[in-house]
């Protein structure tokens, strides 16, 4: 083997510490050549090693009678019964989607979709959770704008051609997002449980078989970006983002589960982040195995590429498979009526090495589980997590709380996000329940007459007051949607957006945001079945509020949706859960806070988790029953929004309410104590015998009336107004921002 | 009936189609593979919606130069019925099946949504079953989709009753609101909106039934 010299400067340029080189030069017994220098630095970054993070990813609870397969795998698998699984997972495209937003998002699509089919399973559906800068921020809100807009094109532009339902999602703005996107894809996939296939090699004498797009130069180094902080260089680095083709991958899906169907597949894995590298090796550790490749073989789309790039590169739209051998042809037949490139680059060993060779010469040669998951692991220090908010609550409110309303309805944050997902095809393959806008997504397996309900959440604002707290209400709030649309939650996935974890205050908010999780996780029966964690979240020294998202996902039976909207007049309006409390403190996060009072402080709304339980199972009961008639969990705005976007829908049906509250009125309309959804019924007195029976409290506010919204506590009117003035404003403010 | 739905690699809406024939009309409907150079023993046949080769160059102008395209062809000119969605419309007009072209939506972006359309004309085997001056909801779920023609062609296509379905809320600037139009012999029918997403009261609405029952009358009455 050649060794080039390896300076201090090089292994610095790898991201590499000092010990972290000593540690690769004791695997080997030798110094590493300039090839293996790179496998290791990539396989060895944050983004694929998750080496700070996995002493406390530990910590989630990741296991059920429903789970066929926990974190580990390509993607989560949960069974779902009639003989179905489904497999899902959410995955982080933040670097990228910042440097190029377009592409950045459509290969975040890209990606992960490829998770998802690599297990065998066809994807059903997606949702996005995306976080940008205000695009009203007079020095910042241009790029803003322009990021927005990419992403939401490249979203589009990839899960439209490749043929799968972008369903749902979430999208919020704040300053800390400014130079820091937030990119979140969750994808889900159906396939017959018998018929999981999974990332691991075996067999020596095996061919390993390179599918699909060729190899370029593109996203080389891809996986070491996103594991660093982003200066004003950062723009150079546009290169390392790759360019993605949904009809390849289109194709790719195709030919990958009709040449599973051959039974000549062995394992299977996506080259996704670290590429070739990251498939070989990973592949090869978890079957125990070796893998010998010879890159001569390796398809490429341009000339002279060196065995460090080729390893490295992270062109979209390619799979590694190992097949039995002498059944190749059957392989090769499937991807050639398909028209995509299938050769044999090597072959499984029985050795346990990662074996790369160049017309013969041997360029690398590293022990696969040494590489893929002996990486070093740190448990970095952690402190108070960082928080610059005040405890106190400024002095507030006595403005007029229908003029309060109309402008948090038009809001970024609340605004209608039409303007997103009207771009996305959310009908293709004819599954969609419930769509884009609702509380949850609903989407039916045509196999079994069971349909699976979905939610993302992640309050970046109640994250930042308590990161412990606010990873406990980002589950409740999930798990809050899909009880409302009738679902039981059953399993969730998550994605961990924070800064830079070497610096303890950052450190503090990871590791106290999975603390939360774990415990509501637990808590609400969702075990965590997989995810993804981006740190370095930080441009020029800023980072970004800590944004752990959950997805959950839940089991109903296909049948007609609840929406949120109010359908005829003279229906009772109740209230699930009461009116709640809070006090000043508690009220620093809330959508008011950042609307009207235009500030932050105090902690995230209180959460008691078993009464909040005991209130999704009731919700549940209800829409079983067919008692409701629309049905829209409390969130962000509280209980005045809520009433208004119930009262947004075709029907053109408001609220006349009437509440007795001892609150002051900003903090009885607008406060985000969850634990409440609002229900509208022809049968109020059922539906309060079933909450009674679940020890809940429900409030009967008032009933629906045609075209106005009347709130008064007591004799005081709060707010008295015709439908239309809410609404312009909460359905034309993102398209009016982003124009 | 027999249902041939073709399948060009890109098309993403051929198992909706397919599953629309088959469960909800009840007929029996089978995938042809782009590369058959004939089309079996089907009694009508679909081109779906999707992105045919990726759409990379035009809309259907790859599509057009598939061996079942041939196929498709000689069955239009035997008579047969053939009814292009989305996609389908696209590489129907590429073809030189119907005529026209398709351009980017006016608003530039990808547009879904549901959108009214009325029946201009019962004189086809997709529409026989409507009543004229019926409003349908359908899906549109597409980013190049204006219909456009030179005037002399639009005057032909009214004076000759081939405007087959306009919008009633044009999403995409289409010229004289046409959403679906009709070739000569009245046996070709391209459409933008997506007839086959709206066939269950599950899916919203059975308004997309209606197109193919006209298909099934049609058939039975030709027997």
């Amino acid at each position: 083997m050649s060794t080039a010299t390896i300076t201090p400067e090089l292994i610095v340029q790898h991201q590499l510490s000092e010990s972290e080189y000593r540690k690769i030069v004791s695997i080997l017994n030798r110094e590493p050549t300039y090839t293996e220098l790179g496998i290791f630095s990539v396989m060895w970054s944050e983004h694929c090693s998750y080496k700070s993070s996995r002493l406390h990813l530990k910590k989630l609870p990741t296991g059920g009678a429903r789970v066929l397969q926990g974190p580990g795998e390509n993607a989560g698998i949960v069974d779902i019964g009639g003989g179905y699984a489904i497999a899902f997972k959410i995955e982080s495209h933040n670097h990228p989607s910042f440097i190029e937003p377009f592409q950045g998002a459509a290969t975040g699509v890209g990606g992960i979709l490829r998770d998802i089919f690599t297990m065998g399973a066809r994807p059903i559906a997606v949702m996005d959770s995306l976080r940008f800068g205000r695009p009203d921020d007079p020095v910042s809100g241009a790029r803003n704008r322009r990021i927005l807009d990419g992403v939401v094109s490249g979203i589009a532009h990839y899960g439209n051609c490749f043929g799968v339902p972008t369903v749902g999602g979430e999208c919020l703005f704040e300053p800390c997002y400014d130079g820091n996107p937030l990119v979140n894809v969750f994808a889900l996939g159906i396939f017959p449980k018998d018929q999981i296939f999974y990332a691991r090699a075996s067999g020596a004498g095996n061919p390993v078989i390179y599918v699909g797009a060729k190899t370029g130069r593109d996203g080389i180094h891809g996986a070491s970006m996103a594991s660093a902080e982003f200066s004003e260089e950062s723009k150079q680095k546009r290169p390392n983002v790759q360019v993605g083709d949904p009809f390849m991958e289109k194709l790719l899906l195709e030919a990958c589960l009709e040449a599973m169907r051959t039974g000549a597949i062995v394992g299977i894995q996506d080259m996704g982040a670290a590429g070739l590298t990251c498939s070989t090796c990973e592949m090869g550790s978890r079957g125990g195995v070796g893998v010998e490749i010879d890159l001569r073989h390796v398809p490429q789309r341009e000339t002279g590429m060196s065995p460090y790039e080729i390893m490295l590169s992270e062109s979209q739209e390619r799979m590694l498979l190992v097949a039995e051998k002498g059944r190749e042809e059957e392989v090769f037949a499937v991807f050639r009526k398909w028209g995509l490139d299938a050769v044999t680059i090597g072959q499984v060993t029985g050795d346990g090495l990662l074996r790369v060779k160049d017309h013969g010469r041997v360029v690398a040669e590293i022990p696969n589980r040494e590489l893929a998951d002996e990486a070093p692991l740190y448990d970095r220090p952690h402190s108070q997590p960082l928080r610059r908010a005040p405890m106190e609550a400024p002095v507030f409110g006595g403005g007029d709380p229908g003029e309060d309303l109309a402008a948090i309805l038009a809001s970024p944050d609340v605004a209608s996000k039409r303007w997103i997902w009207q771009q996305y095809d959310y009908m293709v393959r004819t599954n969609t329940v419930a769509g884009p806008g609702g509380d949850a997504a609903i989407v039916r397996i045509k196999e079994t007459g069971a349909s699976i309900a979905m939610s993302l959440d992640g309050n970046p604002r109640f994250c930042y007051l308590s990161p412990r707290e606010g990873a406990r209400l980002n589950v409740a709030e999930c798990c809050r949607n899909l009880s409302t649309v009738g679902a039981l939650p059953v399993a969730a996935t998550n994605c961990l957006n924070f800064g830079n974890p070497e610096r303890p205050e950052i450190m503090a908010q990871l590791v106290e945001s999975i603390e939360g999780m774990a415990e509501a996780c637990r808590f609400f029966e969702t075990p965590i079945t997989g995810g993804n964690v981006s740190l370095y979240n930080e441009t020029l020294g800023e980072g970004i509020y800590p944004t752990p998202v959950v997805g959950v996902v839940g089991l109903m039976k296909t049948t007609q949706p609840v929406t949120i909207d109010f359908k005829s007049e003279g229906r009772a309006i109740l209230l699930l859960g009461g009116l709640g409390d809070c006090d000043e403190t508690r009220f620093g996060g809330t959508q008011y806070a950042k609307v009207v009072v235009k500030e932050l402080w105090g902690l995230p709304p209180a959460l008691d988790m078993e009464y909040e339980k005991c209130v999704h199972a009731a919700a549940r009961e209800i829409v079983a029953e067919g008692l409701a008639e629309s049905a829209h969990d409390l969130s962000d705005g509280g209980l005045a929004v809520a009433l208004a976007e119930s009262s947004f829908g075709p029907a053109g049906i408001g609220a006349d309410i009437t509440v007795e509250s001892r609150l002051r009125p900003e903090l009885l309309l607008f406060h985000e104590g969850p634990s409440r959804i609002l229900l509208s019924s022809a049968e109020p007195g059922r539906v309060a015998r079933i909450a009674e029976r679940h020890s809940v409290e429900l409030v009967r506010l008032g009933e629906t009336v045609r075209g106005r919204i009347e709130v008064r506590n007591r004799e005081v009117v709060l707010i008295s107004d015709e439908i239309g003035r809410f609404q312009r404003g909460w359905e034309g403010a993102l398209e009016e921002y982003v124009r | 009936m027999r249902f041939g739905v073709i399948v060009f690699p890109g098309s993403n809406c051929d198992h909706d189609a397919w599953y629309a024939v088959q469960n909800n009309l009840g007929q029996p409907a089978e995938f042809i593979w782009h590369r058959s150079p004939s089309l079996g023993q089907v009694d009508a046949v679909i081109l779906p919606g999707g992105f045919s080769y990726g759409d990379y160059l035009r809309c259907g102008a790859i599509a057009k130069f598939s061996p079942v395209m041939e196929a498709v062809r000689r069955f239009a000119a035997a008579g047969g019925p053939v009814l292009g969605i989305c996609n389908g419309f696209q590489i129907l007009v590429e073809t030189g099946l119907l005529p026209g072209a398709l351009m980017r939506n006016a608003g530039l972006r990808f547009v879904c949504k549901r959108v009214r359309l009325r029946v201009e004309t019962t004189r086809s085997p997709f529409t026989s079953e409507a009543e004229k001056g019926q409003v349908l909801t359908f899906p549109v779920a597409h980013g190049e989709c204006r219909y456009v023609a030179d005037e002399r062609t639009l005057d032909e296509l009214e004076a000759e009753d081939r405007v087959a379905l306009r919008y009633l809320d044009n999403p995409n600037g289409s010229l004289r609101d046409i959403a679906g139009i009709l070739n000569r012999e009245r046996n070709v029918m391209g459409l933008m909106p997506h007839p086959e997403r709206v066939t269950e009261p599950l899916m919203g609405s059975n308004d997309g039934l209606t197109i193919f029952r006209s298909m099934a009358a049609a058939f039975a009455l030709a027997r």
